[in-house]
């Protein structure tokens, strides 16, 4: 042990020697055990971001969803006509998929773009249409009032429960609950206002990303009574019907070894009704969260090989500085061969000293690398202020960069000094085994 | 009486490719321990390859080189380590010491290499800093080697060579890199260490320094050409 300190002590010695030099062929294995963790702090960061999404659709639910199926293009005059198309998912899919064992709970959603009207103001809102068990699913919370009830879905009332925005727009500061709003040609009482609650980005494309804050929530069995099925959209030279009943249909399951099982049962089920076109998808959190596990391990390694390529970068550095200092160092290492030094400790005394300078650089490189987030959060904070200022969403993308925060990955810590340790061995040792091999004579004569 | 080393018939060749350099053809010799010797001779003449071979150094190509009782001509190099280590103590023409060392780390190197690398005790500092007032250099063991005069350094190599206590001191031009007044300071010091019953074999081309040692020997061609009290 004494031994391996005085070693160390001796390498300390000749690498303090030349300061400059040694700090400059350190700050090679600084920057890449830095970028190691960063990167996978980075990564971490944005995984952990995308399976939080994908937790808040719930890890336990899976949701059935309609979707349009395409239109075929061969029937070429067709668009002049009016044209009702249907699809999606049916009232009975409702009881069908209810009526499974594993299923605890269900929310059919049935939603519209319409406009709100209240006195002058107008807003364009989401209807939505659904049961009381929406609000708990999408962790919405009342601000004031009720929100939709089963009692008013059995009396087919015309009450509406609006988003915060939606109230503030329509009603100002005054209170909306009372008072009466008009969506589309239909007159609904407000009973209820829920809290603004911040847009759940979409999880890999398979839903699209909610913004909950223009939604004005009302009984899904007033929607289907009042609003009817069918949509009439307006475009220049044509108009189209589509007729959908159901939107979305999320289903809470027992547990969450069942949601797979069940969310096969639910396929099943719909593929039954469904014969004539495909148009409804299933979707299960919980795979999407499988999914965003796999891609974080894809990042993982991604980023991590990057960020290893330039520790193999430092890794050359200390190699070509260490070949310059044994040819610097011929008469040095000649002289301690005289005085009985064996090849390997001429080895030894140069591979330790090429490890203590990749591990001390390891150790600056992680001390660097725990300030991450705070770099990372100067980065975001310059990005916002000097590029996004005024545009409020600046897409996906953008909010995925601002919103993300990096973790740093505890496992990389050693991982990354082990890295740089074993740099320091593998292009430690062509150099120390060239010091070891000099014939002590020609190394004594060395000028 | 007992020998320091002996040399039975050494050979040694450089085999350069084209053509072989037949540097030692035969070399016979023996150094009584307490031995003084001075080796002379022209540049080619062998006596650098001598050195190097009394050094272990290098290996020969033919003959036997017994050292302190161990016939060295066929080691490995680890063992030639261990016994320039042990046995051989170096002197040089240019001091050799290590820069970033002080004079008493410079003085303990060779205790670094010692045989299973025993831990450096106090009494190992100790007998270094006794080792170190014998040559005269007791007020300057913190001092680098590039604070000290020519002379001083020359001193700490001295040190150097005797700290493990070796069987032969080999000196190669000890005093060529000093002035004269200096040069008589260390050879002093040798005839100090002889007294003590050192072995000392020196290599030397000036005939004033080689006048000092007991025997004197004298190199052409790569074998002895003659042996004496300088002129004889």
């Amino acid at each position: 042990m004494s031994r391996i300190l005085r070693i160390v002590q001796l390498a300390m010695k000749s690498l303090l020697l030349h300061k400059l030099r040694s700090g400059l062929t350190m700050l090679g294995i600084v920057f890449g055990v830095f970028s190691v963790i960063a990167m996978l702090a980075i990564g971490e960061g944005a995984s952990a971001q995308a399976e939080k999404q994908v937790l808040e659709l719930g890890a336990t639910n899976v949701i059935a969803v309609s979707i349009k199926p395409p239109v075929e293009s061969s029937s070429g005059g067709a668009s002049r006509q009016s044209r009702v198309l249907a699809y999606g998912l049916k009232r009975t899919d409702i009881e069908l998929v209810e009526n499974l064992d594993t299923v605890t709970s269900i929310v059919p959603i049935r939603e519209l773009p319409e406009e709100a009207r209240h006195g002058r103001n107008r807003l364009n809102v989401r209807i939505v249409g659904s049961t009381a068990g929406y609000l708990p699913l999408n962790r919405l919370k009342l601000r004031s009032g009720t929100f939709v009830t089963e009692q008013h879905n059995e009396r087919y009332e015309n009450v509406c429960v609006l988003a915060e925005n939606v109230a503030l727009e329509l009603f100002g500061f005054e209170d909306p609950i009372g008072k009466s709003i008009t969506l589309g040609i239909h007159a609904f009482e407000v009973v209820g206002v829920v809290e603004t609650r911040v847009a759940s980005a979409a999880v890999g494309g398979s839903l699209s990303g909610q913004d909950f804050r223009n939604d004005v929530y009302v009984p899904i069995e007033t929607f289907w009574l009042r609003i009817g099925d069918t949509v009439v959209q307006r475009a220049t030279g044509s108009f189209s019907v589509e007729e959908v009943e159901v939107s979305q249909i999320t289903l809470s399951v027992v547990d969450e070894k069942s949601v797979v099982p069940t969310a096969e049962a639910v396929r099943e089920t719909l593929q039954e009704t469904h014969r004539r076109q495909r148009d409804y998808d299933v979707v299960v959190p919980l795979e999407l969260l499988e999914q965003a596990k796999q891609i974080r391990t894809i990042f993982n390694v991604v980023l991590g090989s990057i960020a290893a390529i330039s520790l193999v970068v430092g890794g050359i550095g200390i190699m070509n500085i260490m070949l310059a200092t044994v040819t610097e160092r011929t008469r040095e290492i000649g002289i301690r061969r005289a005085l009985g030094a064996k090849q390997s400790d001429v080895t030894s005394q140069f591979l330790t000293e090429t490890i203590v300078l990749s591990g001390t650089g390891g150790v600056i490189g992680i001390l660097l690398g725990l300030a991450t987030p705070l770099a990372f959060g100067l980065v975001q904070w310059f990005v916002r202020t000097q590029f996004l200022e005024g545009a409020a969403v600046g897409g996906e993308m953008a909010s995925m960069f601002t919103e993300m925060t990096p973790r740093i990955a505890w496992w990389s810590l050693p991982l990354a000094f082990g890295f740089s340790v074993a740099i320091g061995v593998v292009f430690g040792i062509y150099p120390a085994r060239a010091a070891a091999r000099l014939d002590p004579i020609e190394a004594l004569r060395h000028e | 009486m007992r020998l320091a080393a002996e040399l039975v018939d050494l050979v040694k060749d450089y085999d350069l490719g084209t053509f072989v350099v037949h540097a030692l053809r035969g070399v016979t010799l023996r150094f009584p321990a307490g031995d003084y010797v001075a080796i002379m001779g022209t540049s080619g003449s062998g006596k650098s390859t001598l050195l190097n071979l009394l050094g272990a150094l290098d290996r020969p190509s033919g003959g036997t080189y017994v050292l302190g009782g161990e016939d060295v001509s066929t080691l490995d190099d680890d063992e030639l380590s261990r016994i320039r280590n042990q046995m051989i103590g170096f002197v040089f023409q240019s001091y050799n010491l290590i820069a970033q060392y002080t004079v008493l780390e410079n003085i303990e190197v060779p205790l670094l290499y010692r045989p299973g690398h025993p831990p450096i005790t106090s009494a190992d500092r100790e007998r270094c800093a006794e080792v170190a007032r014998r040559v005269g250099l007791g007020e300057r063991l913190d001092h680098r080697p590039f604070q000290l005069s020519g002379g001083q350094q020359q001193r700490v190599a001295i040190a150097r060579a005797l700290v493990n206590d070796p069987e032969i001191l080999l000196a190669d031009e000890p005093t060529g890199n000093l002035d004269s007044a200096t040069e008589q300071e260390i050879l002093a010091l040798f005839d100090e260490l002889n007294g003590e019953g050192r072995t000392i074999v020196m290599v030397t081309h000036e005939p004033e320094v080689a006048r000092r040692a007991k025997r004197q020997i004298y190199m052409r061609d790569g074998v002895v050409a003659g042996e004496g009290v300088f002129p004889g």
